[in-house]
């Protein structure tokens, strides 16, 4: 992989697209045709996917690690750690992954030499589709004697259309997949069994319940027995971390002086204020902050976050809850966009003349 | 139905005849009703509106000055913010605290043939340091002394419109506009003073225009009023004149000087000569003959006086002590001084507070009249009073 004269730049995003280092003027002649989508032939997977196992053993042997038991994430970190890069968006960074998730999935012959096609369904034009049909509906007819009802439906939904193509390896309509779902839900509908459940559960999409994601940070306690609780937070370039303990004084210190000389203006003390006075707690902790980078406002902001995160430990699930919809324990992604050329900033064009 | 409507009218009627003839009975019947009224109201304010009775059992409670005494005592030297209050609450209240309760107990048991004593109010931004001294200053005033206040001494120090070259020294300068503003104040407070206090010294402020030894102060203000080129001078005159008669032993008058944001005497000033180069402090009329009045070489009277920030040149806002403020030069005049802290609230005095502007009607947000709403203005302005005046002023 690394002898090539090409540089072969893996995007996940399409199908590998190798430019020419050093070209002649016929390689340079602009394609006057429609693109086609590229299709590789299945001795070329096969290639690829050699090569990669290759190259693997010898990024490992590069690291100092043992090539066999050389996983994804080491593969990654390794890359990271000989390519830096410092572009913004990760999907354009060097990456090595196995071919199978690289090159997009591609259906195999469909007919043998003397012409014949294999599966049954395939004057239809849309083969996985209706094999996929065909079978939950004769999933369906079968009535079960025992009625076990289902569970786990509650935290999953089902695969949209596109991951329903991406699983068919074949377009489908919208009306397609309106009977189709139409269809699962007839047969979750009838008392089934662990194993049409399974089939069932084959295309649900698992959604992760959101209040998982939350750590709390531990409770723990200090010499004079005081409960007191840390978190950190961040918005924009401000980094903060809080102490809040359980005193019973209403007292705030931000880097050593009081609050109030550190935010003069009455916006930030609010936006302090916020956690406390949703929950109900104001007279109750004593708050020791550091925060440091930013501005005034986003300091403010990296507060607060890192006061509703210090909250959690003090509070019940359900309060945390509401915490987390009032939108106070999500921290705020918005940073600044860079300047691009030919504008005078992120958005602002040059004005514009007429002549 | 009708009768009863009869009845109605009839009665305001009847309560008039009645009081009328019999109007001794209906007083006493009032002065009763009264009564009770003021008793609810006594938790944050308190009836005794002299301050010399003022005591710790008044802490934290509001007494009304008369208008009587504010007009003349305070003419325009209050702070802006406070005299909007004055205007909309139709009131002048003002909150009995500790550093001003103990600089009128010094006052009242100072020794008044040693030399004058220095009082400094220092203190964060916008805890009350102008208001005890006004505090103060009303209880010399009820005692009868002379007081001399210069509401801001930043005001002499910055932002100059005329600046003439002095007539006495050339090397000083004259700021005809203050002094004739301070001279006119001086006037209206120190009314009854100004015919008894004669002068001992001849001063001639022109070939034609002299004032003799023995004309009243009187004189020598409107002097400097109707003559504005020479009211710088006028003023070192007065100063000169009370510092030296205050100590005399026939004397019947005690001086109080008040000056507020003393720092401005030794520090810097952003009025620039016609050269472009700053003007030293030093070399203003004003400044230099109020520093004279500073020292304590007189007796017979206090220095009262308050450090400030706010106003101040080139100093950080986080400089609140007597140290930084006065710097080096200040603090070896000024020492020795009394230093008085002014805190913030303490929470009965938050409380009181928070029950007056109640009283008034100034907090109309429904949630402030709430025990959270209480709770999020205590955040909010971490007992602050001048912090806490503001917030509410958006209510």
């Amino acid at each position: 992989m690394f002898s090539h004269a090409r540089l072969m730049l893996m995007n996940d995003s399409s199908a590998a697209v190798s430019l020419q280092i050093c070209g002649t003027p016929a390689l340079r002649r602009k394609n006057l045709g429609p693109t086609v989508p590229e299709t590789f032939t299945a001795e070329f997977i096969q290639k690829q996917v050699e090569e990669f196992e290759i190259g693997k053993r010898h990024l490992a042997n590069m690291m100092g690690e043992d090539p066999e038991n050389f996983t994804q994430e080491d593969i990654d970190r390794s890359i990271a750690y000989l390519f830096p890069s410092g572009l913004f968006e990760k999907r354009a960074r060097p990456l090595m992954k196995h071919p199978v998730e690289i090159f997009p999935k591609q259906r195999a012959m469909q007919w043998g030499p003397d012409g014949r096609p294999f599966h049954f369904l395939f004057y239809t034009g849309k083969q996985a589709y209706y094999s996929l049909m065909h079978v939950s509906a004769v999933r369906l007819s079968k009535t079960n004697p025992l009625p076990v009802s289902c569970s786990a439906l509650g935290t999953s939904r089902w695969l949209t259309k596109e991951e329903m193509e991406a699983l068919l390896v074949e377009p489908i309509s919208r009306q397609d997949y309106e009977h189709f779902i139409q269809l699962m839900e007839r047969l979750l509908a009838m008392p089934c069994c662990s194993v049409e459940q399974q089939f069932v559960m084959s295309h649900r999409q698992q959604l992760e319940a959101q209040s998982m994601h939350q750590v709390v940070p531990p409770l723990q306690k200090d010499d004079a027995g005081v409960n007191f609780s840390t978190a950190e937070g961040r918005r924009k370039s401000s980094r903060g971390s809080v102490v809040v303990r359980d005193c019973g004084a209403g007292r705030l210190t931000v880097n050593g002086q009081d609050y109030l000389h550190y935010f003069p203006v009455l916006q930030d003390r609010e936006q302090l204020m916020f956690p406390l006075q949703f929950c109900g707690l104001l007279g109750r902790f004593d708050l020791d902050c550091s925060v440091s980078g930013g501005g005034r406002s986003s300091q403010a902001g990296a507060l607060r976050l890192a006061i509703s995160r210090a909250l959690l430990s003090f509070l019940s699930q359900s309060e945390g809850e509401a915490m987390r919809q009032a939108g106070l324990l999500t921290p705020d992604p918005r940073v600044r966009e860079r300047k691009k050329p030919g504008q005078e900033g992120a958005r602002r064009k040059f004005t514009w003349k007429k002549r | 139905m009708s009768l009863h409507r009869l009845a109605f009218r009839l009665r305001p009627t009847v309560t008039r005849v009645r009081s009328l003839h019999s109007s001794g009975f209906v007083q006493q019947q009032e002065a009763v009703a009264v009564e009770p009224e003021p008793e609810s109201l006594s938790v944050f304010r308190t009836q005794e509106k002299d301050p010399a009775c003022h005591s710790d059992k008044h802490v934290g409670q509001f007494y009304t000055l008369s208008s009587a005494h504010v007009r003349p005592l305070f003419p325009d030297s209050l702070p802006w913010r406070y005299q909007q209050q004055m205007k909309t609450f139709n009131e002048t209240c003002i909150m009995v605290r500790q550093p001003a309760l103990e600089v009128i107990s010094y006052l009242k048991k100072a020794d008044y043939s040693q030399p004058a004593l220095r009082y400094v109010f220092y203190g964060l931004k916008g805890t009350g340091k102008t208001m005890s001294l006004c505090h103060t200053l009303h209880f010399c005033y009820t005692q009868g002394w002379l007081v001399l206040h210069v509401p801001d001494a930043h005001l002499w120090v910055k932002n100059c419109k005329e600046l003439l070259p002095s007539s006495y020294k050339s090397s000083r300068f004259d700021q005809p506009l203050q002094a004739t503003t301070w001279l006119r104040n001086f006037k209206i407070t120190n009314e009854p003073f100004l015919s008894k206090i004669k002068l001992k010294e001849r001063y001639v402020w022109t070939k034609r225009e002299s004032t003799e030894a023995g004309s009243s102060l009187g004189e020598l203000v409107d002097q400097g009023i109707s003559r504005i080129k020479s009211s710088s001078d006028v003023v070192g005159a007065v100063m000169k004149e009370l510092r030296l008669q205050s100590d005399q032993p026939g004397a019947d008058f005690r001086l109080a000087v008040a000056v507020d944001g003393v720092n401005a005497l030794w520090g810097r000033s952003t009025i620039k000569k016609g050269d472009k180069t700053a003007v030293d402090p030093e070399e203003l009329t004003l400044v230099y003959n109020l520093r004279k009045l500073m020292k304590n070489d007189w007796s017979g009277g206090a220095v009262i006086t308050t450090l400030s920030q706010t106003g101040s040149l080139y100093h950080p806002k986080s400089a609140y002590l007597p140290q930084d403020l006065l710097g080096e030069r200040g603090f070896d005049n000024m020492d020795p001084f009394i230093p008085v802290s002014v805190p913030n609230y303490s929470e009965k005095e938050f409380e009181s507070c928070y029950l007056y502007y109640m009283d008034r009607n100034w907090l109309q947000h429904p949630q402030s009249r709430t025990e959270e709403g209480k709770k999020e203005l205590i955040f909010l302005c971490n007992m602050n009073p001048s912090m806490f005046e503001r917030l509410c002023g958006h209510l």
